[in-house]
């Protein structure tokens, strides 16, 4: 709890080599046109193999830092001599970082200060995922929960990769479902501490919470809408566990989905228009989609997967990664937003998109009932599980 | 709280919940039983310091904000969420929890199922009509899943399983407003193991007793 107080993203910066350094987006112009060169894709999206960098220079946990970021922002870290990029820098104390290409052309030189060693390679990490043609997340916030002792669990928030984790919840109780509202500093999430499963907001600014539904039964799976100002949640007070949209403030709450086999799991679209949820109206739990206003819900075309949930819409909202179910395994797969051929990624459950609509978080088995958070990046298919906190952590969530 | 006041609470929740719950919502060939009237935004919850970030001092551990800390402090909870004034079917803190009562009458379910099984029909009679010769008990519906399922998928199959009891119970003749259903989904099972003896001893409906305090 002794972190200093955080001004991501205005950690600052400042240029150390005046010889090289110019303007961000003339960087990622030139990085651009150095791929194009080179005949390579530096940063593919549409998969494929990892890009091989060359990391020198770097120390301790700057080192151990910039080598999670870039693997699991979908590069590989080489020999120099098979790398496509090199990565050259120091951190004495202060991080300091030389993007080269192949011909020895700077792509990036910049120099950090203030935060932490670790927030310097983190920024430093993105300006190089930057310069690639890529959206680096090192920086992002998530939330989770994590079962803190037997039966009780609570709400935590970190950055990206786990690391300076802080307990939000103090219940004694069982928490879930935790969810950002998109652009604020505001956590929804699942509390059963006035004995029953209710849906709090949150303020992780202030400190302030209040309850957003108290219904009587079921209160759960909180999503905000990309504008901040709905939610759709999971209600159960008119006698079956169906999906509800409401405001942010709590008011004028309407029933979406009507049905006795019950909902789980809503996410929004982008736009803020359609809503995406796990049902098991006409069998096997699958995805459904609906207007946010009501109507018919459609069946989402998952070609050969079956036992859907958890579904997360992607924030550029071109796919939708969800968990499926066979037997005990659990995997993630993602799907086209208008349905459509599923690809299955890793075995893992309830996944969330970063703000890149590239890397995802998602939880994993690792026996008796204990679950660790891993990262993924879907072009490449590589994995990363965050340092263990303590307990079992699962249902993580990403500040976007 | 005293008998009589107690009689007139019930009364003025069972008048709210006629008044605010709208009948036409029901539909006459639905067999879903409507849970009660709303309790959103009853009372706003302040805590003064949950969890506030971006402080060094904490405000993040347990003592901290429990001064006025409506949350930190399980005694001050009615008071400040006013479930019955609000026509909530259960006040807890008004009644008393047994759970050895019906420890014996716990109902099992089939893997990935909310439909309640022949075999434990008996287990829900008992409850139902110990309900009838006790009239000012009430009965909290416990739906619990194995761990073999995402958990918010989980968490709506257990408020079906505690759905189904509570049709159950209806039919069977006792009042719905006196049965209250809450869904653990696998954060509560029976037994730790993870197998399939496990397993199917943590698919289950549990029955606490509420006795007026």
């Amino acid at each position: 709890m002794n972190r200093p107080r955080l001004a991501f993203p205005e950690i600052s910066r400042r240029a150390w080599l005046a010889t090289a350094f110019s303007s961000i987006p003339i960087l990622a112009a030139r990085a651009q046109a150095a791929a194009e060169s080179n005949r390579i894709v530096i940063y593919g999206t549409s998969g494929g193999s990892p890009t091989p960098i060359y990391l020198s220079g770097f120390s301790g946990d700057v080192a151990s830092t910039l080598r999670f970021d870039l693997e699991v922002a979908g590069c590989r870290i080489s020999p120099e001599t098979e790398a496509q990029l090199s990565l050259l820098g120091s951190n004495t104390p202060n991080v300091e970082g030389r993007l080269l290409d192949r011909n020895k052309a700077s792509l990036l030189a910049k120099g950090y200060s203030g935060g932490s060693p670790r927030q310097q390679a983190h920024a430093l990490a993105d300006d190089v995922i930057k310069a690639m043609g890529g959206q680096g997340i090192a920086q992002t916030r998530i939330a989770f929960k994590c079962e803190v002792s037997q039966g009780k669990s609570e709400i935590f928030v970190a950055d990206y990769d786990g690391y300076g984790a802080q307990k939000v919840t103090s219940d004694g109780s069982i928490v879930a479902a935790p969810t950002w509202v998109p652009g604020r500093r505001t956590l929804l999430y699942t509390s059963y501490r006035l004995g029953n499963p209710d849906i709090f907001i949150h303020d992780l600014s202030t400190g302030s919470r209040k309850p957003l539904s108290r219904q009587a039964g079921l209160n759960t799976a909180a999503a905000a809408s990309a504008d901040g100002q709905r939610v759709a949640m999971i209600l159960s007070k008119d006698g079956s566990p169906n999906l509800y949209v409401g405001r942010i403030d709590g008011g004028g709450t309407t029933r979406v989905t009507d049905n006795r086999q019950g909902d789980s799991s809503p996410c929004w679209s982008p736009d803020g228009k359609t809503l995406c949820y796990s049902s098991r109206s006409g069998g096997p739990s699958t995805l459904f989609l609906v207007s946010a206003s009501g109507g018919a819900p459609r069946r989402l075309r998952l070609a050969g997967v079956s036992n859907a949930t958890e579904p997360d819409w992607s924030p550029d909202g071109q796919n939708i990664v969800f968990t499926t179910q066979s037997g005990r395994a659990f995997e993630i797969c993602v799907v086209p937003a208008g349905g459509g051929d599923v690809s299955r990624l890793v075995e893992g459950e309830d996944p969330v998109w970063a703000p890149n609509s590239r890397t995802v978080i998602y939880a994993r088995r690792v026996g008796k009932g204990v679950r660790v958070l891993s990262l993924l990046d879907v072009p490449t298919r590589q994995t990363k599980d965050l340092p263990r906190l303590s307990g079992s952590c699962s249902q993580p969530t990403w500040a976007r | 709280m005293n008998r009589p006041l107690f009689a007139k609470v019930l009364i003025l929740v069972t008048a709210l919940a006629i008044t605010l719950t709208p009948g036409c919502r029901r539909k006459p060939k639905e067999p879903i039983t409507p849970l009660g009237s709303g309790r959103t935004g009853a009372g706003t919850i302040q805590n003064p310091q949950p969890g506030r970030l971006g402080d060094s001092s904490g405000g993040l551990n347990d003592t901290a904000g429990t001064a006025g800390s409506n949350l930190g402090d399980g005694s001050s909870v009615p008071k400040d969420t006013n479930i019955a004034q609000t026509g909530g079917p259960f006040d807890r803190s008004q009644y008393n929890e047994d759970r050895a009562q019906f420890a014996s009458n716990t109902v099992l379910f089939d893997f990935d199922s909310a439909v309640i099984k022949s075999s434990e029909k008996a287990n829900i009679a008992s409850v139902a009509a110990h309900l009838v010769s006790n009239p000012n008990t009430a009965v909290e519906v416990e739906g619990h899943c194995d761990e073999r399922g995402t958990e918010e998928y989980n968490r709506s199959l257990g408020e079906r399983r505690a759905l189904a009891i509570r049709e159950e119970l209806a039919s069977l003749g006792i009042d719905p407003k006196r049965v209250h259903t809450i869904s653990y989904g696998e954060d509560r099972p029976a037994v730790d193991g993870h197998n399939e003896d496990a397993w199917a001893r943590n698919r289950r409906g549990e029955f606490v007793l509420l006795t007026p305090r």
